[in-house]
Formats: C-alpha cells, sequence, structure tokens
C-alpha cells in the first residue's frame, strides 16, 4: 500500500492539496557521486530546532503578529548536540515527541551509528535547522538562507543531504 | 520542504526528503522523496523507537543509492503504532497556530457578513 499522504490532515485540506497542480515544471537531478559508504551527509529540518543556552530561538513573536509570515532564518545544529541543549520553536505541531527524544526530526544518533558501521562515510559535523512554515512558498529562504546553507555545506565537502520536514 | 531539496540539488548536492505528505512532495518534483505514514513532526518516527527511526533513514539512504533519475518516490512501510484518532489529536499544537486562528477568524467574519 503507497502511503496516504493526507492521513493526519482535515479533510477539507485534503480536497485542496489533492485538487492542486503540479507545482513545477521541470525535474532537478544531481546524481550522487560518491559511494555511500565514502560520502559525507548532513541533515535538515524544518521543525525550528535551536541550542536553547548559546542560539537565539526563531522569531515566534513575529510570526503571532503576522500569521502569513514565518522566520526565514537557520541555526547549525552541530553533531553531538544533545536533547538538553535543544529547544523547538513550532507553532504548528506539539513538540512534546521532540523534547522527549530530537532524533524524530533531527536523526543525528542514527546516522552517526550508521557511520560508526561504515555504512555512510562520515556525518558532517554541522546540520541545518529552518522553520518550516514560510510565506510564499519559502521565497525568503532564497534571498539569504539556502545559498548561505548550500555554501556551508560545499566547504564542509557535503555529498548528500537528507531532508526532514516537521 | 520540497522548495529546499530543489534550490539545493539544483545547486549540485544530492537530497533525499522524508516526508509525511509524499504526493505533495512529488508535485513539487523533489528529485528523491521518501514517503511515510506518521504524524507531522515524526518524518523519522517514535521518540525513543531507534529501530524505527534507523529503518527509516535505511529507506533515506537506499534512495540516495539507487535513485537513478528525478521523480523516485520509495514508501516506507511500517504502520504508526498509534491508532488514528489518538495519533491526529496528539500532532496537534496545544493552541492554534496563527496561521489556522487567523484564517478561522477571516471565515468567521465572512460569513458574519454574508449573513448581513
Amino acid at each position: 500500500m503507497p502511503v496516504d499522504s493526507y492521513k493526519y490532515i482535515p479533510l477539507n485540506w485534503r480536497k485542496d492539496h489533492e485538487a492542486a497542480p503540479m507545482k513545477r515544471a521541470s525535474t532537478i537531478w544531481t546524481p550522487l557521486q560518491t559511494p555511500l559508504p565514502e560520502a559525507r551527509l548532513a541533515l535538515l529540518t524544518t521543525a525550528g530546532v535551536y541550542l536553547s543556552g548559546t542560539q537565539e530561538s526563531f522569531d515566534l513573536e513575529g510570526e503571532r503578529r503576522n500569521p502569513t509570515w514565518g522566520d526565514p532564518g537557520y541555526r547549525v545544529i552541530p553533531r553531538g548536540a544533545q536533547q538538553a541543549q535543544m529547544d523547538f520553536a513550532h507553532l504548528h505541531i506539539n513538540t512534546r515527541d521532540h523534547h522527549q527524544d530530537f532524533n524524530i526530526a533531527l536523526p543525528l544518533d542514527r546516522f552517526a551509528e550508521l557511520e560508526s558501521e561504515g555504512r555512510i562515510g562520515r556525518l558532517a559535523d554541522d546540520h541545518y535547522s529552518v522553520m518550516g512554515f514560510q510565506s510564499d512558498d519559502g521565497a525568503a529562504w532564497k534571498q539569504e538562507t539556502l545559498p548561505e546553507i548550500t555554501r556551508r555545506m560545499k566547504a564542509a565537502e557535503v555529498d548528500a543531504l537528507v531532508l526532514a520536514p516537521a | 520542504m520540497s522548495v529546499l531539496a530543489r534550490f539545493i540539488e539544483e545547486a549540485g548536492i544530492p537530497t533525499v526528503i522524508v516526508t509525511m505528505m509524499p504526493a505533495v512532495a512529488e508535485r513539487w518534483r523533489a528529485p528523491r522523496v521518501v514517503g511515510v505514514e506518521f504524524p507531522f513532526g515524526h518524518a523519522f518516527g517514535m521518540p525513543n523507537d531507534a529501530a524505527m527511526q534507523r529503518s527509516v533513514a535505511e529507506h533515506a539512504l537506499q534512495a540516495l543509492s539507487e535513485a537513478t533519475g528525478p521523480e523516485y518516490r520509495l514508501d516506507v512501510p511500517i504502520e504508526w503504532p498509534i491508532d488514528t484518532k489518538t495519533a491526529y489529536r496528539d500532532w496537534q499544537p496545544l493552541e492554534a497556530s496563527p496561521i489556522v486562528a487567523y484564517n478561522k477568524a477571516r471565515a468567521a467574519a465572512a460569513a458574519v457578513s454574508a449573513g448581513s
């Protein structure tokens, strides 16, 4: 059975989604150049993760003032970050489970295991967190956040990125 | 989220997106899509269930290693271990998100205005 993409959303949202046309005409493709056992992987989550002791939260007040806007910034989450350091800036889901185990949205521990077993070459030192709720289909991300994240990943010789929406 | 995948893929780094809404990612033509039938916020599974998270992570690796071209989709055959009604309730924020509250208020205002 294929995954039901609309199992957990209200019925009227499902109808809107199912009626929506293709959003992009073109396909995009970059082949993986390095076999996974030699490849360096990074992770990106949209769960609004930040390190509460050392990083600012995302701008939740701005979103409350302007409900159609979402903070387009990003935070760098280093591998080895611990549960107690993490907080979650997200007004669209209940983050109770994330406070128990961040790996459900940013599976650093699982990919560290895959690294130690040789299934991937290396888990990168830096990973990325953004807020998934954005206006204009994420247009603001393209101004600074995405060019910066891409530049950082290239400098860190990242071979592939795993994205986890939240 | 597919916007992120497309941007980064176009910049030259291969991506795989693990998503609760694979049909939406396909509509955006994200290059490699791994679908999970999990409640929102839980792309990699249940908290403190390393085996489930690991299985999803391995599907992401499978997508990266075996996809040979765009419009690739792989679904993870794991059933959420909590009944749908409870899981549906549990992922919702404790108070309505700003956009949901805003849209409700607008719909209510429109209904009042239509009735006047």
